[in-house]
Parts: structure tokens; sequence; C-alpha cells
């Protein structure tokens, strides 16, 4: 897939793995994995590239005598979903003309 | 590879980035084992799951921007002495020249680089406007009855046509070539700052 087109699909990943409550970094690879395999390398750039623009912050907490770090959504993440929800009914359609064109030839 | 090994490991690999950097990443990383260990996995395996300390250290380096490293490169971590100044003052003629020719090797590298690219394309462009004008005039040529020279003419177009589509597919490889090695370039000068704060 397109490197720039799959970036984006990958913020907005992550951005909906935190979107209902905070979470931690090995749960949200968890979250995702049904739906797509993400390496740690790859969620760690995520998330500093997320916490850069703003669309989360990052509190540590205390959990089982060690430190771990949760990551919380903010308003601009929220609206980050948002927008790409309304991108993407765009991209479906092209997608529906795309594939449309496809039937035609077979 | 237990915990320890892989942090360390992770560690050396990251020396010369930022300091925060380094400990963001570690601390990332950390917690990713303990987690996976949490579930049941053992130290080992967990360790295995998160995969090489080298190429995590590979992807780290490539995603902080070349200003940051360099950035953390010039900031003096403590208060230069007057005599520095002075030092800084008086070679400046020296130092500055130096510097401004290694920057001026730089520029000229990558200009050149990318006048190989543009000099393809160019060629490129040039196959296909003698092919389009050579036909043009080769029908003026048969318009006024010199048929020999036409077909000369016309025949050279498509030669020059069939030639650009060669060229086209080599003009692409060369720019993907060279895009790829500039990556590569950037790769290198970054490494070359990181390292030069591990001697110092």
């Amino acid at each position: 897939m397109d490197i720039q087109l799959k970036r984006g699909l990958l913020d907005v990943c992550v951005l909906a793995a935190i979107k209902n409550e905070d979470s931690y970094g090995y749960k949200i690879l968890k979250d995702i994995k049904p739906y797509l395999t993400m390496s740690e390398s790859t969620l760690y750039t995520i998330l500093k590239r997320l916490e850069t623009s703003e669309m989360l912050t990052v509190r540590t907490a205390e959990h089982g005598g060690r430190l771990r770090k949760y990551y919380h959504i903010t308003n601009a993440g929220l609206k980050r979903i948002e927008d790409f929800k309304r991108e993407w009914s765009e991209v479906m359609s092209i997608y529906q003309f795309v594939t449309k064109e496809d039937d035609k030839n077979e | 590879m237990n915990k320890q090994e892989f942090l360390a490991k992770l560690q050396t690999n990251l020396s010369g980035l930022p300091e925060k950097e380094v400990q963001d990443s570690l601390g990332f990383y950390s917690e990713m084992i303990d987690d996976r260990m949490e579930e049941g996995l053992s130290e080992e395996d967990a360790v295995r799951e998160i995969g090489s300390a080298e190429d995590i250290a590979k992807q780290i380096i490539s995603e902080t921007p070349l200003i940051k490293i360099v950035k953390d490169k010039i900031n003096p971590k403590r208060k230069i002495q007057a005599w520095e100044i002075v030092l800084l003052i008086l070679g400046a003629p020296l130092w500055l020249s130096l510097m401004i020719a290694v920057f001026a090797i730089i520029l000229a590298a990558y200009v050149s680089i990318w006048a190989v690219v543009i000099s393809f394309w160019a060629v490129f462009v040039s196959l296909i406007a003698v092919a389009l004008c050579g036909i043009g005039v080769g029908a003026g040529l048969i318009w006024n009855n010199h048929i020999l020279s036409a077909f000369l003419l016309i025949g050279t177009s498509f030669v020059c046509a069939g030639l650009s589509v060669f060229c086209f597919y080599g003009c692409k490889a060369a720019t993907k070539g060279i895009i790829l090695l500039a990556k590569k370039i950037i790769f290198g000068i970054k490494n070359s700052f990181m390292k030069r704060k591990k001697t110092a």
C-alpha cells in the first residue's frame, strides 16, 4: 500500500484504540491485532507522532510495582477520527466507481 | 537474550540520539516486555517477540528528524569558557571557511545528483519533441514532393519515439534509485552526527 496513505490509516487506528478509554502500549497492540498486525516499533513512532501533533496526551501511572504509560485522546484526536470517517465515505464511493469499471471489463 | 541485555543493546545502538529520546524508547520497550511477561510469557520469549534491537534502533533513528539530532549537538550542556570564545573568534577564519566548504560540498553533491535525474528526463522529453517535429516536417515535405527526404525524416522520428519509450523506463528507475540514495545519505549524515558525540 502507498506509504503515505498507510501512515494516515495507522494513525487513526491507534486513535480509535484509545477513543473510549485510556490505554497503554501493549493493550493497544492487542486491541488492533484482530484487524491488522502492527509491530512495536511502528506503534512507538505513531505514538510519538500523535503526541507531538497533540492528538493525545501521555501520563505515567504505577501498575504492579512498575511504571506504565497511559495514552489519552485529546479533542484534536477525536476530530481526526471524525474527519477520517467523512473522508472515507468519499474514498468508498471512489472505490465503488473503480470496481464497477472492473466488472465491465470482465 | 533477557530483558536487560536487550535494553542495553538498544541503548548502545541509540547512543548519540538526544538523551530524552533514548530514555523514552527504552521505557517504551521495557514496558512492552513487562506487559508480555505479565501475560505469562517467559522473559526470553517476550524479548524474542519484540524483534531485533538493531532494526528497532534503525527505525527510531530514521524517524527522528535530522534537525532534532543536530540541535542536540549544538546546544552546549555546559557554559562556554571565556578563553573558548576567544579561541572561537580567533579561529573563525579557519573553521568558518572549513564549515562553509563542507556545506558547499554537500550542496554540490546534492545538486549534481538531481542534475543527473533532470538530464535523463530532458533526454526523454527531447526525444519525444524530435519525434513529433520530425513527423510534422516530414508531412510537410511530402506535400512539397520531397518524398525520399520525407521518408528518412519520418523514419527517424519513429526511431526517436521508440527510444523515448525505453528512456522513460530508464528515467523512472533512475529517479527511484536516486530518491533511495538520498534517503541513505541522510541516514548517513544522522549517523555521523551521532557518532561524534560518542567519541566526545
